[in-house]
């Protein structure tokens, strides 16, 4: 009994630590694709992130490694919202575009700066806080308020950006925008700003997973670190239905995924296929794409090239 | 024509003058690093016969694949997973046939390459059938599918498709009976080179002067006047469209395995069917224009490895020179698209 | 107590203050001239109608007052100050509101987003809702807070988007030919709401190009022609025909405007009637017989529709928007497929679509890729560029298409020469039947001209033509029988204006 608690928690525990990343790259982009914006470049800005925490970290400390990495990802979602907001190139063109210029930029910087790759950099970490009280609780305590701070800084943004969306005039006009873009025009909402700012979000929250995957777990910058996560989060965000709530399930559901194997190889479990167990949130993904109702679909305006300025 | 190649050019210029502050930002001489790109890219035989149209190869195919759905108005960035899909399924039949000796090494060549071609378009049909069926963007389902294209790989290289001694995640080794002719003898010249040639131009006829290539054009061009105005069947186009590109970047991948890798590996594709997408952009989605677009790429890649081994300038900057290309090409076409608005701004009362 | 800019109180003040003055407003577009010299006074507590033309200027004056547009000369006045009105925002800020022919609001959030939709600071549903349901109650308008806009209909709709504009407290509201999309019905209760708002001391702004609906509620009358103001005065002081004459100009000007030929079917025009039919129609060319059929979101539009064209008659169906027009031309066309009935058509039909750019037009391809869009879909084999080429010099030199040629991309054409260019593709091969949907929209005077007479042309050819137009006078003038569709249902009217009125509203034929 006690070791189905043990293994409960510990995959539970594995599936929240890789979820955290997640989470923070796919608030930013939900926030992203509500304004309108689809921005598959994301990749590029968790990867600037983790390169500019590992710099900032090994220079200045923790803390403001974390902020180091959000401002590498502002600054290459800035690139991309140049193009795509104002000068209304393709979203999708310019987002593979980003995706190379960042492989291509803290590839060259890194081995350029730290030597040849093999030469690991080692970062400090910051280690597990548990919350007091709540953290002693069995399997969900101890799994999901035994970690470190940034997730729970998820626990927290979550909601706030709910709030934000719903329960604010400039959340209304950012849903406008990506709704029916002339409507909020003629209502005053500037959607170069709109898009801009929500761009800018989605680029710092990027920028903060990568820092993440750099000072919360692996302790060290490598290069294609983001292994795919900015593309994961778009299928966080079309999962969560495009909700910030909807949207940190459906992470823990990816983390759930990628534990697996990490739970499967500490077992010993050698033979079971967990790519198969990887897989089944993306065809999660597809179905929910498929079946999802009207109320549940992308925002109107998503991917929209022109904004109708007549 | 005579324009979009001398911008071209200019744009390819604005790029490596990218290359070259970027080069002395990070305190590499620029000279010494220029000269063993160019020499890695253009500078022998080697780097003329294998290095620069070998790695061009897989990119032709997929950014014809990337240019005909793009040219129908559907954004497939699925290349990645056809391509990989494609590759797969020319890998399983070399494993069918390692149990049945005696077919003929042709028919087996020829067998891959149409599995690889038939697995791509399966493969893209699924986006299509989510598209036109439910409406879902192909954005979205083709970077799905890009995922479970890889997962599918990383399970059947330690599976069913696992070389026999079960050490390496890999497929077997293709023989060399059944690997792609090379075409010059003593380089790694393959015969991928003259299909890709062959499908550009069979490409860019069959675009420019056939009743379904101009419906594709038209159902790319405005698809609800090609519905109402020739009474097209859009969403058969579009899946057709969508199918044929899936099909192309199938047949790169499967080009690419019986005539460069000779075996099934996770990392098989380094974004082969990302950077497509940059390779039809720059040739403005002309299957031909892909052609020079593809050697473009294949010989920035070749020198850039060149670069690495004989100025240690690192290989991966050759990724933001293609970043840098893109942006380019797109910032002149939205600059000459504002300027084309503004001469044709029309009245409205 | 007196602020810089308002009046000493001391001083008489013989005549209200203008609410509005628009002074010697110039702007252009690349090189038209849009607005000449143009000008504009509205008084508070009153309903000013400014009439004009198809490209008279009037929404562009108006969205200059409304700052979405900048003039290039000129001085606009509020409350008798110089104004620069930079965005729509800052209109809304001086109390000038704006509702567009086109409703700008988002289909998928609720009427109290809408209306919210702009302001600052927290957003509380429930407060916004009782704002709506307040400011709708003051206004005398019935809309519901928490409908989603995209279940309503159109009525509602513009009713949701007058109460976002009220909501900003304004005092000018600008309607923009706010009865095109109604019923007979909802349009006479919406100008009489204007009466009533304007006579509780606001004021409204009118743009119509009806002067039916001018001269019933409008105190004042603004006529622009042309870019220029060539008529102000007092609803009172003119009738139908006084402001006809203005909106068209005078004899002398449409004699120096007009070719002769134009002129003739001008005039042939004006006289209704003469331009109808001269000869006995021929046998039965497309029929429709209990047809039933659904709108892309699967909702029945057609119940049941019979209908019968001759070869050589104008068929005119008159609807108001929704009533299943859309589609019954489009089953007639075979463009869309009916869920139930017979319906029997010439294989060559030529439809022209209300939306040239979005359903007749590839812009951005040459005008030669253009012309061998039509039914490109039986096409097999090779395309023949060449002849794809002669083809379209010939409709260009036919139908009068001004363009430097046949390669140069849709888009560069204007407006007007691009339905010229439909139309050609259309009629070409003398078609045995026609369907077309506002074939003149957004099309000035002269354009207009020569559509109808490709339409007549064709018809007096032997074609079966059926029209349907949102412009009942343009109907009257184009068609020999004239049908009303009401929900889903069609019935033929008398060719006169009251009873098609109120056929279109399910009123007895």
């Amino acid at each position: 009994m006690s070791d189905a608690l043990t293994l409960g928690t510990d995959l539970l525990e594995a599936s929240v630590r890789f979820a955290t990343p997640l989470a923070l790259a796919s608030l930013g982009e939900c926030v992203s694709e509500r304004a309108g914006v689809i921005n598959i470049g994301l990749e590029g800005a968790i990867i600037c992130g983790a390169l500019g925490a590992t710099v900032a970290a090994g220079a200045v400390g923790v803390g403001l490694g974390f902020a180091a990495g959000a401002l590498a990802g502002v600054a290459i979602a800035a690139v991309f919202a140049l193009f795509t907001v104002w000068m209304r190139a393709d979203q999708i063109i310019t987002g593979t575009a980003i995706t190379l210029l960042a492989a291509g930029l803290t590839g060259t910087l890194y081995r350029s700066t730290f030597g040849a790759s093999g030469v690991a950099l080692s970062t400090p970490t910051i280690g597990a806080t548990a919350v007091p009280g709540i953290s002693a609780l069995p399997l969900l305590g101890a799994s999901f308020f035994n970690q470190p701070v940034i997730t729970y800084l998820v626990y927290v943004l979550a909601p706030l950006v709910t709030w934000w969306m719903f329960r604010t005039h400039a959340g209304l006009g950012l849903r406008a925008i990506g709704e029916r873009p002339e409507a909020a025009i003629a209502a005053g909402v500037s959607p170069r700003l709109t898009q801009t700012l929500a761009v800018l979000f989605a680029g710092a929250m990027a920028g903060l997973a990568g820092a993440t995957l750099v000072l919360a777990q692996a302790g060290t910058f490598v290069e294609g670190m983001s292994s795919g996560r900015g593309f994961i989060a778009i299928a966080i965000v079309v999962l969560g239905r495009w909700h910030p709530m909807g949207v940190l399930g459906a992470s823990l559901l990816f983390g759930a995924a990628q534990s697996l194997d990490t739970v499967f190889q500490s077992m010993g479990w050698r033979e079971v296929p967990y790519q198969l167990f990887l897989a089944i949130p993306y065809l999660m993904t597809l179905v929910v794409l498929a079946l999802a109702s009207a109320r549940a679909r992308a925002p109107a305006a998503l991917g929209q090239k022109e904004l109708a300025e007549k | 024509m005579i324009r979009a190649l001398v911008q071209t050019l200019v744009l390819l210029a604005v790029a490596l003058a990218t290359l070259v502050l970027l080069l002395v930002a990070t305190g590499h001489a620029p000279a010494p690093a220029l000269t063993a790109m160019a020499n890695g890219a253009f500078g022998s035989s080697y780097a003329l016969l294998s290095a620069t149209p070998v790695r061009a190869i897989p990119l032709a195919l997929a950014g014809l694949a990337v240019a005909i759905a793009f040219r129908a108005g559907i954004l497939n960035v699925g290349a990645e997973g056809q391509l990989l899909v494609g590759a797969t399924a020319a890998a399983c039949i070399a494993a069918l046939v390692s149990t049945h000796p005696g077919v003929p090494a042709v028919v087996v060549i020829v067998v891959m390459l149409s599995a690889g071609t038939l697995a791509g378009g399966l493969w893209a049909g699924i986006a299509a059938w989510l598209r036109t069926r439910f409406g879902v963007l192909e954005v979205i389902s083709t970077i799905m599918l890009n995922f479970l294209a890889l997962y599918l790989v990383g399970y059947l290289v330690r599976g069913p498709l696992q070389e026999p001694t079960r050490m390496n995640p890999q497929s077997p080794t293709l023989p060399e009976a059944l690997h792609l002719p090379v075409l010059v003898e003593g380089s790694r010249l393959h015969a991928g080179l003259l299909l890709a040639i062959g499908l550009a131009v069979l490409a860019w006829w069959w675009l420019r002067n056939t009743a379904s290539g101009f419906r594709l054009r038209a159902v790319g061009g405005n698809a609800r006047a090609a519905a109402s105005a020739g009474r097209v069947n859009v969403p058969r186009v579009v899946a057709g469209a969508f199918l044929t590109s899936g099909a192309l970047a199938g047949v790169a991948g499967a080009v690419q395995y019986t005539g460069v890798t000779y075996a099934m590996y996770e990392n098989f594709s380094p974004g082969y069917g990302y950077k497509a997408i940059a390779v039809a952009l720059l040739a403005r989605l002309n299957p031909l224009g892909v052609l020079v677009a593809a050697l473009l790429f294949g010989a920035l890649e070749a020198g850039a490895n060149a670069m690495e081994r004989d100025a240690g300038v690192p290989n991966v900057v050759v990724s933001v020179v293609e970043a840098a290309l893109i942006l380019l090409v797109v910032a002149a076409d939205r600059w000459q698209a504002r300027a084309g608005a503004q001469a044709t701004t029309t009245v409205r009362a | 107590m007196t602020a810089a800019g308002v009046p000493s109180p001391v001083s008489p003040l013989p005549l209200p203050l203008p609410l509005l003055s628009m002074e010697g407003i110039t702007r252009r577009f690349g090189p038209t001239l849009a607005l000449d010299n143009a000008s504009l006074v509205v008084r508070p507590g009153t309903v000013h109608a400014v009439l004009g033309e198809n490209g008279a200027g009037k929404t562009t004056l108006l969205r200059l007052a409304f700052g979405m547009l900048q003039p290039d000369a000129g001085m606009l006045r509020w409350r008798g100050e110089p104004t620069t009105v930079a965005s729509p925002s800052d209109a809304l800020r001086r109390g000038i509101g704006m509702v567009h022919q086109h409703f700008t609001l988002v289909p998928a959030m609720t009427v109290a987003e809408n209306v919210a939709l702009g302001e600052r600071g927290m957003y509380d549903p429930a407060r916004a809702a009782a704002r709506v349901r307040d400011v709708a109650r003051r206004a005398g308008l019935a809309v519901d807070p928490e409908a989603r806009v995209s279940a309503l209909a159109v009525g509602a709709q513009q009713r949701c988007e007058i109460v976002k504009a009220l909501a900003r407290d304004v005092e000018l509201l600008i309607l923009d030919e706010p009865t095109a999309v109604l019923a007979p019905q909802e349009a006479a209760e919406l100008l009489a709401w204007t009466r009533a708002y304007a006579d509780a001391g606001h004021a409204v702004v009118l743009i119509t190009h009806k002067l039916r609906d001018a001269l019933g509620v409008a105190d004042d009358v603004t006529v622009l022609r042309r870019g220029r103001t060539v008529l102000t005065t007092a609803a009172r002081a003119v009738t139908e025909a006084d402001l006809a004459d203005a909106m068209i100009g005078g004899e002398a000007e449409k004699a120096e405007k007009a070719e002769p030929e134009e002129r003739a079917i001008v005039e042939a025009e004006m006289a209704s009637g003469v331009a109808h039919r001269s000869s006995a129609p021929g046998p039965v060319v497309l029929s429709a017989r209990g047809v039933r059929a659904r709108d892309g979101r699967g909702v029945e539009r057609l119940r049941g529709v019979t209908l019968e064209v001759r070869a050589g008659e104008i068929v005119g169906i008159a609807a108001v928007e929704g009533a299943g027009q859309q589609e019954l031309l489009r089953v007639l066309a075979r463009r869309l497929a009916p869920d139930s009935g017979v319906v029997a058509s010439p294989d060559t039909i030529g439809f022209i679509p209300e939306d040239r750019h979005h359903d007749a037009l590839v812009l951005d391809a040459p005008l030669y890729e253009n012309v061998a869009l039509r039914d490109v879909a039986a096409r097999r084999g090779r395309m023949t560029w060449a002849a794809f080429r002669g083809e379209t010099r010939r409709i260009i030199a036919a139908y009068d298409v001004r363009t430097p040629g046949e390669s140069i991309s849709a888009r560069s054409l204007s407006g007007g020469n691009q339905q010229k260019l439909v139309l050609g593709r259309e009629l070409a091969g003398a078609p045995a039947a026609i369907v077309a949907e506002n074939p003149s929209r957004g099309l000035d005077f002269r354009a207009t001209a020569a559509v109808h007479a490709s339409l007549r042309a064709a018809r007096d050819g032997g074609a079966a033509v059926v029209v349907y137009s949102s412009d009942l006078d343009e109907l009257l003038l184009l068609a020999d029988r004239i049908f009303a569709m009401h929900d889903g249902t069609l019935a033929e009217t008398a060719r006169d204006r009251e009873t098609v009125g109120r056929a279109m509203l399910g009123g007895a034929a």
